[in-house]
């Protein structure tokens, strides 16, 4: 990124963070800088579950912005993670998804070979053949250094940073989303499902929308037709004091009769379900927590919803596209009805989520409703100015903290 | 049920397929809860999600109502843009048996969006269990495994 085109991100940006101007989406060269300034700046990135990697050997590919990386457990039972790029021509050191019981990982290109924290150990044909060829005299194998990542993790959630400027994760998550992760990951976590749905959007639409309370219960007619989350029910949003963390909290409504929704769209009294099973949940943290929706900035959020677990982790792949990687998750020692009630509530989540679905689309229409907007700006005044904690979630109030953090990171 | 040719077995499988496929196609959604049994299993899912043995599926439904509450939310609930698909569909490797019918079947989708837009949406295959319940062969179990996992924005119409 050049000094000219950081002064114009500055010049451009309104005052305080009810304005986010709408070229932040769409500039390719927003994305570069932030590549070297965020995802490989000082925020903790996720990389994958404990359950993984559970033993030496086992690893995990994954990316940090669009740096590809390796999550591996080495043989001390530590957690490494290190560029997936070979130091030789670049190419990936590891070329799968995931795999399990490595003794060490050498590129298939040229044979260079790396240990489990990727750590060049050995170069083919280093001293060449027969007396010819090989590398020169000054060739230093200890020189060259893969660029490795700082690991944290916490209740079996792993996370990654190349910067020794990031808090530790409890600071950075704050009290209320620290506490929040610790008891959705109170017991030990399986995988349950893997899914990647392919957004038509820049990555900070998808961040925004996680973030965006305000939302939920009106795009949404599942929702708040069946009363799993509205905003005349209880609970409120919590928000980092960096801003780039935030939780949200829906409380199980009460028998008070609601009229605050009459009329509107998302509100379908006419729809009943022939089985109603499918939300046949249980209180299974004893909190009346409906739905809560956690975010670690940049591109992490896990969600609770009745008894739907999940990760979602959302990587970019270019300006205007996005993986969203759905994590379903069960607790591993789920008795079998248990289970089977997430296998049916997750029908509410993921790429064809009664719930999720609609916000696979929503952030192409604002690709597309401002396509000719570079310079106007979107409005996030619900809630005030601020990025304060509310005890409402009609509020933009952790949209806003997602700008103030990536603000600060990218230096605006 | 009683026994059945092979090629009878073959015949009745791949005409509930286009049965099936064309309800779908001409948005006849209504009439697709009735291909299955009440009890039932309908589950989209992955090869790379039943390699790892993870149970989760994308839509997963154990009963006719279920599917019929999909299709109730596709109609009144859901927000997407409008689109349609057509599914190709393979002829169906099936083996009968005292218990009913064992098939699987290559399909392929295309997606055509409101714009003109088409793309290559699924590729996979049903696994199915069918039975012959009254002289009307239905399914009493479609696990959909999609070659990939991933899926470009959403998945609303079943597959």
């Amino acid at each position: 990124m050049d000094q000219a085109t950081t002064t114009q991100l500055s010049s451009d940006w309104p005052k305080g963070l009810r304005q986010v101007p709408f070229r932040l989406y769409q500039d390719a060269a927003v994305l570069i800088q932030e590549q070297k300034s965020l995802f490989e700046g000082p925020v903790w990135n996720f990389l994958c579950i404990e359950a993984d990697i559970p033993a030496a050997g086992d690893w995990r590919a994954t990316f940090i912005g669009r740096m590809p990386v390796v999550v591996v457990r080495t043989e001390d039972g530590s957690i490494a993670a290190f560029e997936n790029r070979c130091l030789h021509r670049g190419a990936l050191i590891c070329f799968d998804n995931a795999g399990r019981g490595a003794k060490d990982f050498a590129c298939v290109y040229h044979a260079w070979r790396y240990d489990l924290s990727g750590t060049l150990k050995s170069v083919a044909f280093r001293k060449g053949v027969n007396g010819r060829g090989g590398m020169p005299g000054d060739f230093r194998l200890e020189e060259l250094q893969t660029r490795k990542l700082r690991i944290a993790t916490i209740s079996g959630v792993v996370f990654g940073t190349f910067s020794d400027l990031t808090p530790p994760i409890e600071d950075y998550l704050g009290p209320e989303a620290t506490a929040a992760l610790r008891r959705t990951a109170s017991r030990p976590l399986q995988v349950i499902g893997r899914f990647t749905e392919v957004l038509p959007n820049n990555w900070k639409l998808y961040a925004e929308n996680v973030r965006d309370t305000y939302h939920a219960s009106l795009l949404h007619v599942f929702f708040a037709t069946f009363r799993i989350n509205r905003l005349t029910q209880g609970g409120g949003v919590s928000v980092s004091e960096s801003g780039g963390c935030h939780v949200s909290t829906t409380l199980a409504p009460t028998d008070a009769v609601d009229r605050a929704y009459d009329g509107m769209r998302s509100v379908d009294d006419g729809l009943r379900l022939s089985d109603p099973s499918m939300l046949d949940a249980v209180d299974e943290h004893g909190d009346r927590v409906t739905q809560q929706i956690l975010s670690v900035f940049p591109t992490f959020a896990m969600q609770r919803t009745y008894n739907v677990m999940g990760i979602r982790q959302f990587v970019p792949r270019g300006v205007d596209s996005t993986d969203l990687n759905w994590i379903y998750l069960g607790y591993a020692d789920d008795p079998p009805d248990l289970r089977r009630k997430r296998l049916k509530q997750l029908n509410l989540a993921g790429p064809a989520g009664f719930v999720s679905m609609e916000d696979g689309c929503i952030g192409n229409f604002v690709e597309r409703g401002a396509a000719s907007a570079a310079d106007a700006v979107s409005l996030l005044e619900m809630g005030g100015a601020d990025a304060e904690s509310q005890d409402t979630r009609a509020t933009e109030t952790a949209i806003r903290g997602f700008w103030k953090m990536w603000r600060r990171v990218m230096g605006q | 049920m009683t026994a059945l040719s092979a090629a009878e077995t073959i015949l009745r499988v791949a005409g509930l397929n286009a049965a099936y496929a064309a309800a779908i196609d001409d948005d006849r959604l209504e009439d697709w809860p009735a291909f299955f049994l009440d009890q039932c299993l309908y589950k989209i899912t992955s090869a790379d999600n039943i390699r790892d043995g993870n149970e989760a599926g994308i839509i997963y439904a154990d009963s006719r109502a279920m599917l019929a509450d999909r299709v109730l939310s596709i109609r009144r609930a859901n927000v997407f843009e409008r689109h349609s698909y057509r599914h190709i569909v393979g002829m169906p490797v099936a083996h009968a048996s005292r218990d009913g019918i064992a098939a699987e079947t290559p399909f392929v989708v295309v997606r055509t969006m409101r714009d003109g837009r088409m793309d290559l949406f699924v590729a996979g295959r049903y696994c199915d269990r069918l039975v012959d319940n009254g002289g009307r062969l239905q399914l009493r179990e479609r696990v959909v495994i999609c070659d990939s996992s991933r899926f470009d924005t959403l998945v609303a119409i079943p597959l």
